[in-house]
């Protein structure tokens, strides 16, 4: 402990020293400001192609049973190994039942699945939570809950809303299978840099306005195509406001905007979030950390390639009312007009989303009533979440016309928190049903799924055709939102459910 | 991996923007643990009347008579033409294996989706980006004319059309190398191998809290 005091000490100073040399140096030879995606880029490169294709290093390697397992397969067909196994946290969270589990999985598909995984942890020596752990979860929720996602790190998962990692500084981005072989192999990824694009949110976003909400009126300024080619860096006085979980709920949806990444500078509040977590460095090692994350932002005078600017003081609650994350409108609005629609290809995607929808245009949002409410994904399944909707729910029921309402928390770790506070009951009491962590109807591998021409208020983050059942109709809103379509039993303005 | 050089096939056209990987592929056969057999459900929800799970025989299920590619006209097309944000969504490779297992070799459109078309190059499957205007026409085209075929040239980076007019595409040279040889990515990585780990070896120094084992850290909750 001692000896490690002292060469923290030591290290301080010549960094101190390092410092003031380069402060020496760039005052002669100026460097040029870079952005944060600049810098977490530049730290990961291990060796340029002439193209400009680098081989990147990952820092750690978030697995999952749907993704990974023909990635194991190519790995023993080629008689390869794992390049650094320690980098690897893998847990499965797409198949698992929500339901009681001690019968395990009654699909037999799902379970091969998961067995799969359990099976390929083993045989290559992996760090892994199983169904049983408590702290199994969404890989999302986990990798920060645990500290395994740190700031400063490229974080990578054959997913893709890894983005979510982003939140706390870091390069986060989610890859197709035979990527994540490529990193089981040799721990890179072949890759070229995307565009940097600055989308900054000005202002004081009103009571029950959420980073959800923030994220749905991005996607619908800019489309679902808007950040494509993109590393997306949120940032203003509005993003400042945000709890680390609500920058996750934001980076977790750069993806529906197409960015390759969506990540927040780090601040104090991701230190207080970081600090203590179980693999989050500890004693000295933490103070190097945090002296080396100071730096994890974009320079003063960074240039992007793109840059969008929004209000959030003008923002309302949101509602997605087609099958694309940019059909979006706030709770105040009405179902638009294709025939209002000048570009071509745009109103036909209209009219073919209110049709599979069943929508009429102009109805008003508040007037479209819900079957089913989920509250949970890894867009929204975090403790805060699941605070916003309690707050609404307490002391209302689930209105008679929804069929099933339940709460999916995001982890065995946030649904122990939440059951700490009461939050189970209040939900419990409402009317919800109260579920174990997993993936569940955000995409519905498990048994939890819309009927076809079932309509859902989701907390989740794809609006798809088919994306929670065939047939099923979602519309994307916040926790806040949600709860209270479930109390209502159609889309509310919360303020006037509950007030301001 | 097949390496692709120049490729002639019948075009099938997808007239809608933003099709995605849960429309490309629907979750239910995301549960198989095998990189084949995704063909028969490319597009389900659009192609087929009744709903599907893995394990049907699918040769038996109500075909839906309007979608595209059940249209007898384009039966065997090999090159899918479509409009903008191509493959968006999921990262699920799986879109990409269900494309080739049903025979699509190239795909065609203004813009994909970034995890889309990186997953394409891994498999031998080729995205092309043509500006908007050059699809729309290659759409009036395949529509007014019966049996219409693209060539696709990689190594000449153009796409010909039966006239013989010939449109550019841009590849990044790395990617384009890859799939004209064919090449295993991870064997090319691998050959740098000495490079990464003098990369860990500087980085441990700089970033030691970047090379904690977790399985050595007793992770229980906060």
């Amino acid at each position: 402990m001692g000896a490690g005091w002292s060469a923290g000490r030591a290290w301080l100073a010549l960094t101190a020293r390092v410092a003031t040399l380069a402060g020496l140096v760039g005052e002669i030879w100026p460097m040029p400001a870079r952005t944060l995606y600049d810098k977490l880029w530049e730290a990961h490169v291990v060796r340029e192609e002439p193209d400009g294709t680098a081989l990147l290093y990952i820092d750690r390697h978030l697995v999952h049973e749907v993704t990974s397992p023909q990635a194991f397969e190519g790995l023993r067909l080629a008689g390869r190994r794992v390049w650094r196994p320690a980098t690897v946290l893998a847990v499965p969270d797409h198949n698992v039942p929500t339901t009681d589990r001690s019968q395990g999985i009654q699909d037999p598909v799902s379970r091969v699945q998961v067995e799969t995984l359990e099976r390929n942890v083993r045989e290559f020596g992996l760090p892994a939570f199983g169904m049983d752990d408590p702290r199994q979860g969404i890989v999302h929720v986990i990798g920060p809950e645990q500290g395994a996602t740190l700031p400063g790190m490229t974080v990578v998962c054959g997913d893709s809303h890894t983005s979510t990692h982003g939140a706390l500084g870091a390069l986060a981005f989610g890859i197709g299978t035979s990527e994540v072989e490529h990193v089981l192999a040799t721990q890179c990824l072949a890759q070229k840099k995307s565009r940097a694009m600055l989308v900054r949110v000005d202002g004081e976003a009103p009571p029950w306005v959420t980073a959800k909400d923030i994220a749905l009126a991005i996607i619908g300024e800019i489309g679902t195509a808007g950040g494509t080619g993109h590393a997306m860096e949120f940032g203003g006085a509005a993003i400042r406001a945000l709890s680390v979980e609500g920058r996750m709920t934001l980076c977790n949806m750069s993806i529906e905007a197409g960015a390759r990444a969506g990540m927040v500078a780090v601040d104090d509040k991701t230190l207080a979030y970081v600090r203590g977590r179980p693999f989050a460095p500890k004693g000295a090692l933490w103070e190097r950390a945090e002296a080396a994350w100071a730096d994890l932002h974009s320079d003063a005078g960074a240039s992007f390639d793109r840059t969008v600017v929004l209000d959030a003081g003008r923002l309302l609650p949101q509602v997605t009312w087609g099958t694309s994350p940019e059909m979006v409108a706030p709770v105040t609005g009405r179902v638009p007009d294709p025939d209002a629609e000048a570009d071509r290809v745009r109103a036909l995607g209209m009219r073919r989303a209110l049709e599979y929808m069943g929508l009429e245009p102009g109805t008003p949002i508040t007037a479209i009533p819900l079957d089913k409410v989920f509250i949970g994904s890894c867009t929204n399944s975090r403790i805060e979440d699941l605070r916003a909707a309690a707050e609404v729910v307490r002391g209302r029921r689930v209105a008679g016309n929804v069929k099933l309402a339940m709460v999916v928390p995001g982890s065995g770790l946030v649904k122990r928190q939440a059951e700490a506070e009461g939050l189970d009951r209040v939900f419990r009491e409402a009317g919800f049903e109260w579920r174990e962590p997993g993936c569940s109807m955000c995409l519905a591998m498990n048994a939890d799924r819309l009927e076809p021409g079932e309509r859902c208020a989701s907390t989740s983050n794809r609006n798809f055709e088919g994306r929670q059942g065939q047939g099923g109709r979602t519309h994307l809103v916040s926790p806040a939102m949600a709860a209270a379509a479930a109390v209502a039993g159609h889309f509310v303005d919360p303020r006037e459910l509950v007030g301001s | 991996m097949e390496p692709f050089t120049r490729h002639t096939g019948l075009v099938v056209p997808l007239d809608r923007p933003n099709v995605d990987t849960d429309a490309i592929i629907p979750k239910q056969y995301l549960k198989s643990v095998r990189r084949t057999g995704f063909g028969p459900n490319l597009f389900d929800d659009w192609r087929y009347l009744d709903p599907g799970e893995p394990g049907m025989d699918h040769s038996r299920r109500r075909v839906n008579p309007d979608f595209v590619l059940n249209d007898p006209r384009y039966r065997g097309a090999t090159i899918l033409l479509a409009r903008d944000n191509f493959g968006c969504g999921s990262s699920r490779e799986h879109a990409v294996w269900a494309l080739m297992d049903y025979g699509i070799r190239v795909v065609i459109a203004p813009s994909f989706a970034d995890i889309f078309y990186s997953n394409s190059f891994k498999n031998g499957l080729l995205p092309v980006v043509l500006p908007a205007d050059t699809v729309d026409r290659l759409f009036r085209e395949v529509g007014a004319r019966p049996g219409y075929a693209l060539t696709v040239d990689l190594e000449r980076q153009e796409v010909v059309t039966p006239d013989g007019e010939r449109f550019a595409f841009q590849v990044d040279g790395f990617r384009r190398h890859r799939l004209l040889h064919g090449l295993d990515d991870i064997a090319l990585t691998l050959q740098h191998a000495d490079e990464i780990r003098a990369y860990e070896r500087r980085r441990a120094e700089e970033a030691p809290w970047l090379f904690q084992d977790l399985q050595a850290v007793r992770g229980e909750g906060r």
